[in-house]
């Protein structure tokens, strides 16, 4: 009933988890791709090297002999750019910008180009091609001239380089991102469990229940710990003081009503008059009934304060119940009214013989109080399947609907009119059953009566 | 009817093209809708037994065979690619060239090693040897040199007997020789020194395999170097005149290879063609005739499927090289 109260948003460990792994996903498609990048780059620095290489080879085979230039490159100029993907291979030899030999389709990279290797990416035949190209200045006998090298390869196998990269890192990463995945639920649980903790202990708390807290707890849990300790320890103050309350002002009441009785009952005996002799008997009843409440009132705080610090003995049902009986009997007779008791022998309790007495009490009350004149109202001791006291009488019985909530404090039934009560019977019985972990069951007899049993 | 109409229109396109070619047939089983135009240096007879069991399993396909010899084949195909649709070729440096140069289609082939193919596209379909065939008769009673060392001290040792009687590839007009030369050049420094002996003692060039074995079976001469070992085996007619030495100080082993045009006008019936050259040339037992198949067991041939095929058709390089060998060969 509290949970339709409370305003959810969202779950903690929810937000926790998707934050950790959206953190673990965003992090692994960054890891990807700074991975891939980076070994793309080494890739082409190793196939950029070999291109240096075979472009200053050629380039050193460059002489000038008779007047003519002559580039005796080695076999290994091309035999070095052999690749398990047999990229293609271009190249040009240039004389001041003129080709000497090669591939028309290979021009040199515009501008000017400088000794060391240069590298720049080139479209030959429709296709993308790696290019290094440099130059060497040749001094002949009488001219000088510069010679330009360029040696362009296709990228077939750093493709397939990066493609088996992408898959390892590939891999790697969703490795990453379910590891990361399975930490985010363990740390999730690690982190949300202390507050489950408290939660559950909190929650497993009896109504009463306003000790403050003194489990450990992490920091971040301290001030809502502590601030639930201050207001439990506040309301326990205030429950405490208003129960005090609530005793000593019933007390201080009854004592004045029994003097007051006192003297109506004197006055009954001298005035003679009928009418005064009715409104004198009138007071006398009011004066009981408020006396009464104020009896149960006060047996109600005195339940409250007890039910917190039980004192359990182990006691015959039966002959308490007997006891009783017996104490109620002349009220009873003075109603008309005849109290059967029933038993089958003793019956083993373990309780606070002063509860179990006042609850039985306010329920046989309460039974003799609504039973017809000329009735009998029967209290019956069972010990299977549970200890119970069972009360039935032969009057209107509860109202059908709204059976629940005749327990709670000051609730009387529809039918009660006419009837004077202050509506803490069932509840005083109630508080005592749930003190003992035991229940209280309002029913109606087949005949009408009503039924109440408090069974351990 | 439609066989006319086919020889007319191959006729015609003959002379349209106004090529004078080496060796010319078509081969063909049933009516052919397709007819294949392969461009080959490979004499017909030995791709004779192939193409004959291709046509049969397809007969829908006509194979036209053309013969040119290798660096015409380079000339002639770089001229006009969308005429022919298969090439095969025993230079694998121009091969490869034209595959490094976008002449040549992927084809779909999974049996041969990484060693026989290149790119996809270039696909070795044989294993030969260059070898030193030499008349027996002008060994006579004499120890047959094993090694080209052997072979400079018997030309040495008698000078009058080989003056004139020596026979080469002209590698200025024969890709395959121009190929074996720079390989060999590239093994070692020998090569220069029997070449330097070959041409003072005066040596005939000759352009093609063919004629320098009928030459050596006539005694016109008596030692020929780097022929082509296949062609040489597959001469049974001169088998017993002539004897094959494969120098066992580094061999010298090419392979043959075959490329689909990347304009093929019949891209699909090329690429079977190459598949079914491949498959049948292929782990098999070498048969009576045939050339020497690829044996995917053994190691690569001395001469590799590698971009660096294509440093000694540089211009620069070609040249240095022409010269020096001129200068070896022709003095």
């Amino acid at each position: 009933m509290m949970d339709d109260l409370v305003r959810v948003s969202g779950s903690l460990r929810r937000r926790l988890m998707i934050s950790l792994i959206s953190g673990a996903a965003i992090l692994s498609v960054l890891l990807f791709f700074v991975v891939r990048h980076y070994a793309a780059q080494i890739a082409q620095d190793s196939q950029d090297s070999i291109l240096r290489a075979s472009v200053s080879s050629i380039l050193d085979a460059a002489v000038i002999r008779d007047g003519q230039v002559e580039v005796d490159f080695p076999y290994a100029s091309f035999s070095m750019l052999d690749t398990d993907r047999d990229d293609r291979v271009f190249y040009g030899i240039y004389q001041d910008r003129r080709l000497l030999s090669g591939y028309a389709d290979l021009p040199l990279p515009a501008g000017r180009i400088a000794d060391e290797a240069q590298f720049s990416t080139a479209l030959v035949d429709g296709t993308v091609v790696r290019q290094a190209s440099a130059t060497r200045m040749l001094i002949g006998a009488s001219e000088r001239t510069r010679i330009a090298v360029t040696v362009a390869q296709t990228q077939d196998a750093l493709a397939g380089t990066l493609q088996d990269i992408s898959r390892t890192v590939a891999l790697f990463c969703a490795l990453f991102f379910g590891l990361v995945t399975a930490l985010s639920v363990v740390a999730a649980s690690a982190t949300i469990d202390p507050l489950s903790r408290l939660a559950t202990s909190v929650a497993r708390r009896g109504p009463q229940d306003l000790r403050p807290f003194e489990k450990q707890v992490p920091s971040e849990l301290v001030p809502l710990v502590s601030s639930l300790n201050r207001l439990m320890g506040r309301l326990d103050q205030s429950l405490t003081r208003s129960e005090d309350f609530i005793a000593e002002a019933a007390h201080r009441v009854r004592t004045p009503l029994a003097t007051v009785r006192t003297y109506a009952e004197s006055t009954l005996q001298r005035v003679s008059r009928q009418e005064n002799r009715d409104a004198l008997r009138a007071m006398v009843r009011a004066i009981d009934e408020s006396s009464r409440a104020a009896t149960q009132l006060l047996d109600h705080a005195m339940i409250t304060f007890r039910a917190d610090h039980l004192e359990r003995k182990d006691l015959d049902l039966g002959a308490l119940v007997e006891d009783l009986v017996m104490r109620l009997s002349p009220i009873a007779e003075m109603k008309d009214v005849d109290l059967v008791f029933e038993t089958q022998g003793p019956v083993a309790v373990s309780g606070d013989e002063i509860l179990i007495q006042n609850a039985i009490r306010n329920l046989i009350d309460n039974a003799l109080k609504y039973a017809p004149h000329e009735t009998v109202v029967t209290i019956r001791v069972e010990h299977a399947p549970r200890p119970a006291v069972s009360i039935i009488d032969q009057g209107p019985g509860f109202p059908t609907q709204d059976m629940d909530g005749l327990t709670v404090r000051f609730a009387r039934g529809d039918n009660a009119g006419g009837i004077i009560g202050s509506g803490l019977g069932l509840t005083i019985a109630k508080d005592v059953a749930v003190a003992h972990d035991g229940a209280l069951t309002l029913s109606n007899t087949e005949k009408g009566g009503a039924c109440v049993t408090l069974s351990f | 009817m439609r066989y006319l109409v086919l020889l007319t229109f191959l006729f015609c396109a003959q002379i349209a093209n106004a090529q004078i070619w080496e060796d010319r047939r078509v081969f063909q089983s049933g009516e052919p809708a397709v007819s294949l135009r392969i461009i080959s240096s490979t004499d017909t007879a030995f791709l004779e037994p192939i193409i004959d069991e291709f046509v049969a399993l397809n007969p829908e396909v006509a194979v036209e065979y053309l013969v040119m010899g290798t660096a015409d084949i380079d000339g002639i195909f770089r001229a006009a690619p969308d005429t022919f649709d298969v090439v095969i070729s025993s230079a694998m440096d121009l091969q490869l060239k034209l595959v490094n140069d976008g002449f040549a289609a992927k084809v779909t082939e999974t049996v041969l090693p990484d060693w026989a193919k290149w790119r996809q596209s270039l696909f070795a379909f044989t294993v030969e040897p260059a070898a030193i065939v030499i008349n027996r008769a002008a060994f006579q009673g004499r120890d047959v040199p094993q090694t080209r060392q052997e072979l400079i001290k018997a030309l040495r040792d008698r000078p009058y007997f080989f003056a004139h009687n020596l026979g080469t590839y002209d590698v200025r007009r024969s890709g395959l020789g121009y190929l074996f030369a720079t390989q060999d050049a590239r093994a070692s420094e020998t090569y220069w020194r029997l070449m330097e002996v070959m041409g003072g003692l005066g040596t005939r060039l000759y352009c093609c395999s063919g004629e320098m074995l009928d030459d050596l079976a006539s005694g016109d001469i008596a030692v020929a170097y780097n022929v082509l070992g296949s062609y040489a085996e597959a001469r049974s007619d001169i088998a017993d005149k002539i004897q094959i030495i494969l120098p066992s100080d580094f061999p010298t082993t090419m392979m043959r290879t075959a490329m689909v045009s990347d304009h093929a006008p019949h891209p699909d019936a090329s690429a079977a063609f190459v598949r079914h050259l491949i498959a049948t040339q292929t782990n098999t037992a070498m048969t009576e005739g045939g050339l020497r198949p690829i044996d995917t067991g053994i190691t690569r041939p001395t001469i590799h499927l590698e971009p660096a095929l294509m440093t000694y058709l540089d211009r620069l390089k070609r040249r240095t090289f022409i010269k020096e060998w001129e200068n070896a060969i022709i003095q």
